[in-house]
This record gives C-alpha cells, structure tokens and sequence, in this order.
C-alpha cells in the first residue's frame, strides 16, 4: 500500500493547460436553445399553444365563423327577411354532383309543391327532372354591405328564376341558411361584449380586493359568494323580464350582454384576487411603492401583466355560458326580439313540439350554437395550458 | 365540530340577508306594479275596475309606503312564515309555492344522484386512462352534452319518449293526476316522467364534474405515495381504491355548492320548457305580471335550497376531512 502513495514531502507537479479557456464554451448554447432562451413569453406561449392541435384548429375555425359574420351580405344567398311564399315550409335540398351518372356540376334538385288536402300539410317532393345547377359569384337580391356598401354580388344563387334552400325555409319562407349566417353576427359578438364587461368588472373589482385586502376584500368576497350561490337563470329570467317592452331591440341587444357579463364577473374577479394576494408581496411592488406610483399604476402597469395570459385563458372559458344563456334567453322570449337575429332567436321558432316531427330542420341553429361553444372550450383548454408555458 | 357547524349556519346568515335585498331590488326595479298592469289589461279588455277593491289591496299590502319600508315588512314576514301574498292567484304565496317547491327539490336530488352516478366511473376511467381512445371519446360526450342548450335536448326526449315509450307529453305526471292529492299511482307516474328532465338538467353538470374529478384525480395520481405504492407490489386497483380515490371524493362532495345552482338554474328551464309542475313556469309569469311577492318569495326558496344545499356540503366535507373544521378562518 505504501509505496502507492507518492513520498510525503515531495509534491504532485502542478499542470497548467496552457490552451486558451473561455468560461462560455462549457455552456455554450447551440442556435436553437439560444432561441428559446432568448423567446418572450409571448413567443414562448404561442410555441406551446401550437402544440395543441386541437386547440389551433378551433381558433381556426372561429376565426371562420367570425369571416362569415363580418361578410354575411355576400356569403349569404338570400337577405334577412326576403320571403318566398310559394315555399314555405321547405325541407332542405342537398347538393348533388352527379346527375344521371354524368357529371354536372355543384346543383340542386328542384321541388314540386302539392298541398295535401287531408291535413293541410305542404309537401315538397323532389324532381329528379329539375336540375338547378349553382351559379357562383352571380348577381341576385341587391344589399348593402354594414349598411353602407352596395352590392348585389352573392357567392353563390340559383339560377334566374328559381330558388335554393340548403337548409330549408321556415314558417314566413325565408331561407335558414342566410338567417344562421346573419345570426351568426349577434350569437358571436354578444359572448364577446358579455365577456368584455365581465372582464372588466371582474379585473376591477378582483384587484381592489386583492391589493387592499383587509375588509374591501372581505366585502367582495362576500358579494361574490352571494351572487355565485344564486342560480343564475332564474336571476337572468327575473332581469331580463323586468326590461320595458318599450324598449328597442338594439337597446335590448345591450341591456342583454350587460344582464350576462354582470352575473358573470365573480369568477374572474376570484382568480384576479388570488394571484394579486401571492403577487403584491413581491420585492418589485415594493419597490413601485417607494418610488411613489400610484395604486392604479401599481395594479395596471406591474401586476395585472403578470397574469394576464391566465386571465384570456379563463374569459375564453366564459364565454360558451354567455352564448347558451342569451340562447335560453332568447329562446324563452325574453331577450333579443326580432327583427334582431340570433341562434337563439332562430330557435323559438322550434318551440313547439310540431316542429320536431314535421320541419326537423328549423332546429339547425343549434348545430351552429353547439360548435361554436365546443370551438371555444377547446380554444380555452390550449390558452390555458399555454398560459404557463414554462411548465 | 359543533363549533364549525355554528359558525357556518351563523355566516348563512349574512349571506341570505344580502341575497334577499338583491332580490327585493331586481324585483322593485321594473316601474308601476302589479294592479297597474292588472288595470291596464282589464280596461283593455273593455271590463269595469273595482277601485275600491284595488285601494284597499294597495293599503293592504304598502304599495303607498315606500320600498325600503316593504323590504322590511317582507322580510320580517319571513320570520313568522308570511312569504306575501300573490296578486294573480289571490292567494298567499305559501300555498302556491308549497307543492312545486317539493317537486324542485326532488327534481335536483335525483339530478344530483343522477349526475354522481355517471360522473364517477367515467372520471375515474378517464383519469386512469388518460389520453386514451376511451378518455378522448368520454371526455368529448360529455363536453357535447355541455354544449347541447338543455331546452333543445328536453324538446327531443319529450318527442322521442312519447313516440317510443307513449309517455305523455310535458308534464311531471300524467294529465290524470294533475289536480290529485299525492298518491300512490300519483308517485310512479311521477317517477315515469321524471328521468326525462333529470337526465336533461343532468348532463350539463355532468361534463363540468367529469374534467373536474379527471383533474383531481390525475394530480393525485401523480404523487409519490401512489408511486411507492405501486412499488411495493400493491394491486393497481387498491392502490387507486386506497388512497387517491378517497382524496378526490373531498373535492367531490365540495362540488355540490358549485354543481347546485348550476342544477336549480337548468331546471327552471328545462321546467318551462316541459311545462314542469315546478318552479320554472310559475316564475315567469309572476316576473313578468310584476307579481312581485310571489315572484320575489320564489327567487330567495331558490336560494335558500342552495345556500342550505352548500352549507349541507360543507358540513359532510369537514366530517371527511378534518383540516377543514380545524383551520380557523372560513374563508377557503
């Protein structure tokens, strides 16, 4: 063992590399990690809210919606309330490619009306001898595109003459498909104004509470359990029957957002003043304070930025309620009115039980209403997950 | 314990007294009342009004005093059991209310029950198979019955049960038994009819209740006592059974409180649709004939059917877990 050791008194001869040391080599980045590290967390969210497939495909999809709805004017084959009353009642016709095995085109077949004595039901029974072909970007019902834009340019109409419903009509013969697409513009933005209200409040309210504490918090916090422990439809019920029937429907249009983002605000309010409780203790708070910013610059400016990808992640998540509830609403006669129309108002018309055994088709607004809110919870689901993107 | 259920009746009390000004507020908001509108529509109908009939029913009731006056009055009527009286049935609101009051109650236990027994196995499967096909295909039935608006899907199951099991449409029972005492013939026709609007309230409440019990799930899941569990050779279901399981049970009689107004909520419409002997229909008249004794004493027994439903699930969540009765604040 001994003479393993070296001798006691001599030392082991120091080495020296003698090649240039750069303390950044051992660590050294390759390109891609650089660009991670060096990513804003904006950067870094949208990284892994693209990773969530779903997620991006529904953002995609809503943007769509939100296409149709800002172009309806065009999209749509007929307007609003054009009428057609040699068709009411029209069950859907389908579009076919094929006639007789030859290939014609996109086109629908056309329809014979008998009125059948016996119960007086109308029925249409399709003419395989009709063939309608599509025209597209053709010139039909002229309109004015956001109330200022003249146009008469559709994407696509029957032909001269003759009239396509691929959704059917309804009881006053107006064409589903044009009414959805039309709906479509106050069933989107009515979640969007709910929720920018409740946002509001709730960013307000919820950060009052939180960087005061003390009893502004316990006030709001019971404010918030009073209201989140009323069922909230009858409370919708109760606000919008009080509404003066007087009142016009656009006018009701917005007294209704206001009626959703008002009960709605509590959520968001929560989780504002639970972050802002964990972050007002931080070292940069304190040190806003001693350099004299005011509270409201404290909140707005250092805190509210902190969380805020978590508070679009939540507000998305609202917003499907506030869709279904200015559907049920509606659907109840008691919030928008025509001639405002929404998915919801579409609906009331399939009110009655008649409706579902004989004209199955004027309950198609639902099929929008329940993609729409699939849409956005799955949106809400990626938002979230990205939100924190260091995890 | 004792002291715990004290003082969470005692912060009730607080709680139902704002509640009943909200509503008393929501009720008073709307201008004229009730027998202006009453006048209004019989002198449209052409038909004489009993002035005298009507002052005395104003006086009776403080219409010329002013509204904070009568919040009090109602209020302290609550105390000795006088909820008001109702303009549109000549009668107190106790009678009116009485036996639908019972039926909402029946109505959202069986939900609740209902929603648990569906809830449970699919979010345990979902959260012990999690990113399966099985999770992905569950997960997306239950977002779809969240989706679906409630009164579209009761009008479909009102069609379809009558066209394939003849059950009668609408209605809590059939027709036959409407205006009878409680019975025994009464009793099953009610519960014939009752799956319809149950399972309608219920799958709204039950898709939130899945991911939610998914979510907890999978955080205990990830812990290390399951991790050590397993190691030590224990069956994988009792190490799910054990300890995890019993974890998530907590949160899941703490979902009560938020599951029960969302319950309430979705059987008032469903109920007006249906055209339910509950709550809902009755509501909406009173609301919108400014019927407002009734309509304001119907809003505070829903809220107080939550708030006691909350306080109940409070109360089973701090016998199961104990950090809760012995942590001294109540705010969570």
């Amino acid at each position: 063992m001994s003479e393993l050791t070296p001798p006691a008194a001599k030392a082991l001869p120091h080495f020296v590399n003698t090649a240039p040391f750069d303390p950044r080599t051992i660590e050294a980045l390759t390109p891609a990690q650089e660009r991670i590290y060096l990513a804003s967390q904006w950067q870094l969210m949208w990284w892994k809210f693209k990773r969530h497939k779903v997620a991006v495909w529904c953002g995609v999809f809503l943007g769509f919606l939100f296409f149709v709805a800002i172009f309806a004017e065009f999209l749509a084959p007929y307007k609003l309330d054009s009428r057609h009353i040699e068709s009411i009642y029209h069950p859907p016709q389908g579009i076919h490619f094929f006639h007789e095995g030859s290939f014609r085109g996109p086109f629908v077949y056309g329809s014979d009306y008998k009125l059948n004595m016996d119960n007086l039901k109308r029925e249409y029974t399709l003419n395989p001898q009709k063939v309608h072909p599509l025209r597209f970007f053709c010139t039909a019902e002229p309109y004015e595109m956001w109330g200022f834009i003249a146009g008469s340019t559709h994407l696509f109409c029957a032909p001269e003459g003759e009239t396509v419903f691929l959704l059917g009509t309804d009881r006053l013969g107006r064409d589903m498909l044009s009414r959805i697409i039309f709906g479509a513009r106050v069933s989107l933005t009515i979640g969007l104004v709910g929720v920018a209200i409740s946002f509001t409040l709730g960013i307000i309210i919820g950060g009052l509470a939180g960087y005061y504490g003390g009893w502004v918090d316990m006030i709001v916090q019971r404010v918030i359990e009073v209201i989140q422990s009323i069922p909230s439809i009858p409370l919708w019920l109760a606000l919008a029957a009080i509404m003066p029937v007087t009142w016009s429907p656009l006018v009701v249009y917005f007294a209704i957002t206001v009626i959703l983002g008002l009960l709605d605000w509590t959520g968001l309010a929560r989780a504002v003043r639970s972050k802002l409780l964990a972050l007002r203790e931080e070292d940069y708070v304190l040190a806003a304070q001693l350099m004299g910013a005011s509270t409201s610059r404290i909140i707005g400016r250092h805190l509210i930025p902190g969380f805020i990808s978590h508070l679009i992640a939540t507000a998305t998540i609202s917003i499907p309620t506030m869709i279904l509830g200015e559907t049920a609403l509606s659907f109840l006669g008691l919030g928008l009115r025509p001639p405002v129309t929404s998915w919801g108002v579409l609906l009331t018309e399939a009110q009655n039980i008649n409706v579902v055994a004989l004209y199955p088709w004027l309950m198609l607004p639902v099929v929008p209403v329940i993609l729409v809110i699939l849409a956005y919870n799955f949106l809400g689901d990626g938002l979230r997950d990205a939100a924190d993107p260091y995890k | 314990m004792l002291r715990y259920i004290f003082r969470r009746v005692l912060i009730m009390i607080p709680t139902l007294l704002i509640t009943s000004a909200l509503i008393f507020t929501i009720i008073e908001l709307p201008p004229g009342d009730y027998f202006e509108s009453y006048v209004a529509e019989l002198q449209a109908q052409g038909e004489k009004v009993d002035e005298e009939r009507l002052n005395f029913l104003r006086e009776e009731y403080g219409f010329d005093k002013p509204p904070v006056e009568r919040y009090f009055q109602w209020l302290g009527g609550w105390f000795v059991g006088d909820f008001g009286y109702s303009f549109a049935y000549e009668l107190p609101v106790a009678d009116v209310v009485g036996d639908r009051l019972f039926l909402t109650i029946l109505v959202s236990f069986v939900t609740i029950i209902f929603t648990w027994l569906i809830a449970f196995p699919i979010g345990i499967y979902s959260a012990t198979h999690q990113y399966s096909w099985g999770d992905y295909s569950l997960t997306f039935v239950g977002l779809l019955g969240l989706a679906t608006p409630n009164f579209l899907l009761a009008l479909l199951m009102m069609y379809f049960a009558n066209r394939w099991f003849g059950t009668s449409i609408g209605h809590l029972m059939a027709p036959e038994f409407l205006d009878q005492p409680m019975s025994w013939a009464k009793l099953r026709s009610i519960f014939e009819h009752l799956w319809i609007p149950v399972i309608v309230i219920g799958t709204s409440g039950t898709a939130g209740m899945i991911r939610r019990l998914r979510a907890n799930l999978l955080d205990e899941l990830q812990k290390q006592y399951v991790t050590t569990a397993r190691a030590k050779g224990l069956h994988p279901f009792k190490a799910l059974m054990k300890y995890p399981l019993r974890m998530s049970l907590n949160f899941f009689i703490a979902d009560i409180g938020s599951v029960l107004p969302q319950i309430i909520s979705g059987a008032e419409v469903v109920a007006i649709v249906l055209s339910l002997e509950t709550t809902g229909p009755l509501l909406i008249n009173a609301l919108q004939s400014q019927d407002m004794y009734l309509a304001g004493s119907f809003l505070m027994f829903l809220a107080i059917l939550t708030v006691i439903g909350v306080l109940i699930s409070d109360i089973a969540l701090a016998f199961l877990d104990p950090r809760i009765r012995l942590s001294g604040g109540s705010t969570k």
